[in-house]
């Protein structure tokens, strides 16, 4: 008897059709050849509806984040490997070690299977380099004009050790705030394309993975408190979020605030403040100012830290205020994002 | 970043602040108003008050598009979206000023009109290339910086034949509002002592219009650009007129304004548009030759006619201070409801709208003013 009558995907010129999500031939065809072949480990080779894991000792951490960001593909990578950082960094935020991703796709009818295998071997890339594998995950497909081409939501399990314990309630008075690099990267990278901008230093999404970050600045003795990657809505609303739950205000000093020449071009050409703009690469640690500067060497240290910079403190302000003093003296507030700022971006 | 940078430079601000604070020796103060909502954005977002002594008082001017326009014509633009399902493309400010019975234009899209944002009235003439079957309509905002890019996009269409194209036309004129301001009925001005002049405006019209209030009305005029330490130097020029008693109109913003102006920008839309007889302005009520229209030869362009929409005034919300303030008589703090019923995230008013908007920029840079904070967090 002959091994098998189904012929291989026609990757080149095929398309994703509904068949892919009946649940049929196809979709197993789909499923096998594209998925389970990129993202190969022992747990998803199970073949089961979950996947079984081995057990874990210490807290879990458990994250969620859905990815449709337009365009897919964009300077610095794309929306495969950025459902894999989205989430391990929202699981490394909580200090946790991430250890295992789900995905889920929801296809448009007609999305090419060339374009999706790129995605799909972008994250498989991204899962490997980071050490933390695809175990499960689930495709559905929708008709021609109910998507964007393909939607990602990753969910990720992670595990804190002993004690540990990080939120974005423990700021206190006189605290620093550290950020990690230049801002509004991604943001920029993904407007720009769009807007069709082009400068002469093209400007390339930030997106990373930033457990290893957090790991070395866990082991390096000092105490976090809080840890945030500040996405969509920028650096601002993330210290926004930060001094509301914590009930602080902030004062911070814009000339410390790392950003690229190119993008702070483009926000100018745009008419956007970068604090407001996406990063996906990036975060924010707080912490009491003893611990600073052991921080600032192992974050300077780490190849995703080296620009690391204190930006900033943490005040006691009933109003919950996040302040600025301008490169050019004065201050300013630096407010929560009112209405939409942006088209979708992550 | 280059050309940039120069004019945010904190040591030649602490410069000018300390020539400002030596020079500023009137006690009954100075009382200036910048004109356009990019120098109320400027002065917020880099913190200028903070460089400034207490008797230099920055007041804001009605020099914001979507603050001016009055909610019946919000509404007009509303009734053609959602009464003759046309494509209405505007900028991005324009979709959030309220309008009547609680929605905006960014509410009706969600009502099922169809409202897009646009950058540039290119991409309007676009969008109603590629939909030859719709209508498509072009809110037509803003002050002599965006009519010529809307009068080159009326002899575009007009040169294609794109009939299924029209404009809402509510461009309006920079000095017939400053007219309006210094002669307010009733004897209720407001105590002036000289204006930063607008920056992208007098690219246009050039410095020339502003000489009528340096001679008639005795008011200094400092044209000045959109960067922080223009805004600086033109309060210093000002301040420099006032002592010396001195009313001209001088131009800080040399690097891209001259008297005359640009003579060809003002050629085209004098081609395209004419003096509207009465404008009605939010805040100024309705001030003659303050807006244009379309020539009669381009009348088939003009929406208003072309879907027999009639403008139908609409009082503000009582509460809603924004006529004073546009006006400068009042501060956006001054508003009972400024940060409490009104708010960026839910405008009342159309100050609240537009990052240029005297209340937005305040709410969002400079509402902590109001508010004690522990002194030693700033030192």
């Amino acid at each position: 008897m002959k091994k098998s009558y189904t012929r291989s995907l026609d990757i080149k010129h095929g398309c994703v059709d509904m068949s892919h999500g009946s649940g049929g031939r196809s979709m197993a065809q789909l499923i096998e050849e594209l998925f389970s072949q990129a993202f190969n480990n022992e747990y998803l080779s199970q073949g089961n509806d979950g996947a079984l894991l081995p057990s874990i000792k210490g807290q879990l951490v458990m994250a969620t984040d859905s990815h449709v960001v337009s365009p897919l593909f964009f300077a610095g990578g794309d929306i495969g490997c950025l459902a894999v950082h989205g989430t391990i960094n929202d699981v490394a935020m909580m200090g946790a070690q991430p250890l295992y991703l789900a995905a889920s796709f929801i296809l448009e009818e007609g999305f090419p299977l060339v374009d999706l295998q790129r995605i799909v071997a972008s994250m498989a890339k991204a899962s490997i380099e980071a050490g933390v594998p695809i175990v499960t995950g689930d495709t559905k497909v929708v008709e021609k004009g109910k998507g964007d081409g393909v939607f990602i939501t990753t969910t990720g399990i992670g595990v804190v050790r002993d004690g540990l314990m990080l939120s974005g309630d423990l700021a206190r008075p006189g605290d620093k705030i550290l950020l990690s690099g230049t801002i509004g990267d991604h943001g920029m990278a993904i407007m720009t394309q769009r807007e069709g901008m082009t400068f002469d230093t093209p400007i390339i999404s930030d997106t990373a993975a930033l457990h290893g970050l957090v790991s070395a600045m866990l082991n390096c003795g000092a105490v976090i408190k809080t840890l945030r990657d500040p996405t969509r809505g920028g650096l601002a609303t993330t210290l926004n979020e930060i001094a509301k739950q914590s009930g602080v205000g902030m004062l911070l000093q814009e000339a410390t605030i790392p950003v690229n020449a190119a993008v702070e071009a483009a926000c100018e050409f745009i008419g956007l403040d970068p604090l407001y703009v996406a990063n996906e690469g990036k975060l924010i640690a707080i912490c009491a100012p003893q611990d600073v500067e052991k921080l600032l060497q192992v974050m300077h240290e780490h190849p995703l830290g080296v620009q690391t910079a204190v930006i900033g403190e943490v005040l006691e302000d009933t109003h919950h205020f996040v302040q600025m003093v301008t490169k050019l003296g004065g201050r300013r507030m630096v407010d929560w994002l009112a209405g939409e700022q942006l088209p979708r971006i992550c | 970043m280059k050309y940039v940078d120069e004019f945010r430079d904190g040591e030649l601000a602490k410069i000018i602040s300390a020539n400002i604070a030596q020079e500023a020796t009137a006690v009954s103060g100075y009382n200036l108003m910048e004109f356009c909502g990019g120098h109320t954005h400027a002065i917020s977002r880099y913190g200028i008050t903070d460089l400034l002594p207490a008797n230099v008082r920055m007041i804001h001017g009605p020099g914001c598009p979507v603050c001016v326009l009055p909610i019946g014509r919000v509404d007009q633009a509303i009734r053609l979206a959602l009464e003759y399902s046309v494509i209405l493309c505007t900028y991005a400010d324009t979709l959030r000023v309220p309008a009547s019975g609680g929605l905006s234009l960014l509410k009706a899209k969600a009502r099922g009109a169809d409202v897009r944002m646009v950058y540039s009235t290119q991409d309007a003439l676009k969008v109603a290339r590629d939909n030859p079957e719709r209508e498509v309509v072009f809110l037509a905002i803003g002050f002599e910086t965006t009519t010529p890019p809307t009068a080159v996009a009326i002899q575009q269409a007009a040169a294609e034949n794109l009939n299924n194209f029209s404009i809402l036309c509510y461009h309006v004129l920079t000095p017939a509002a400053m007219h309006a301001i210094l002669s307010v009925e009733g004897g209720k001005t407001v105590p002036l002592n000289g204006f930063v002049g607008p920056a992208h405006v007098s690219t246009v019209i050039g410095s020339k219009p502003y000489e009528p209030f340096a001679d008639d009305y005795n008011k200094p005029v400092v044209i000045a650009g959109f960067e922080p330490l223009d805004v600086m130097q033109a309060i210093l020029m000002l301040i420099r007129q006032v002592n010396d008693g001195r009313a001209e109109v001088e131009n800080e913003f040399t690097r891209a304004v001259t008297r005359e102006g640009n003579l060809k920008a003002q050629h085209i839309v004098d081609e395209v548009f004419e003096l509207r007889d009465s404008f009605e302005w939010r805040g100024l009520g309705s001030v003659p030759d303050s807006a244009l229209k379309l020539r009669s030869k381009y009348f088939s362009f003009d929406a208003e006619l072309k879907f027999n929409v009639d403008y139908v005034p609409v009082a503000d919300n009582k509460a809603c201070e924004c006529g004073a303030i546009l006006r400068g008589e009042k501060r956006p703090q001054d508003c009972r409801i400024f940060a409490i019923g009104c708010t960026p995230d839910n405008p009342v008013g159309s100050c609240m709208v537009s990052s240029e908007g005297a209340c937005a920029a305040h709410y969002t840079y400079g509402r902590f003013r109001q508010i004690p904070i522990v002194a030693e967090a700033l030192s």
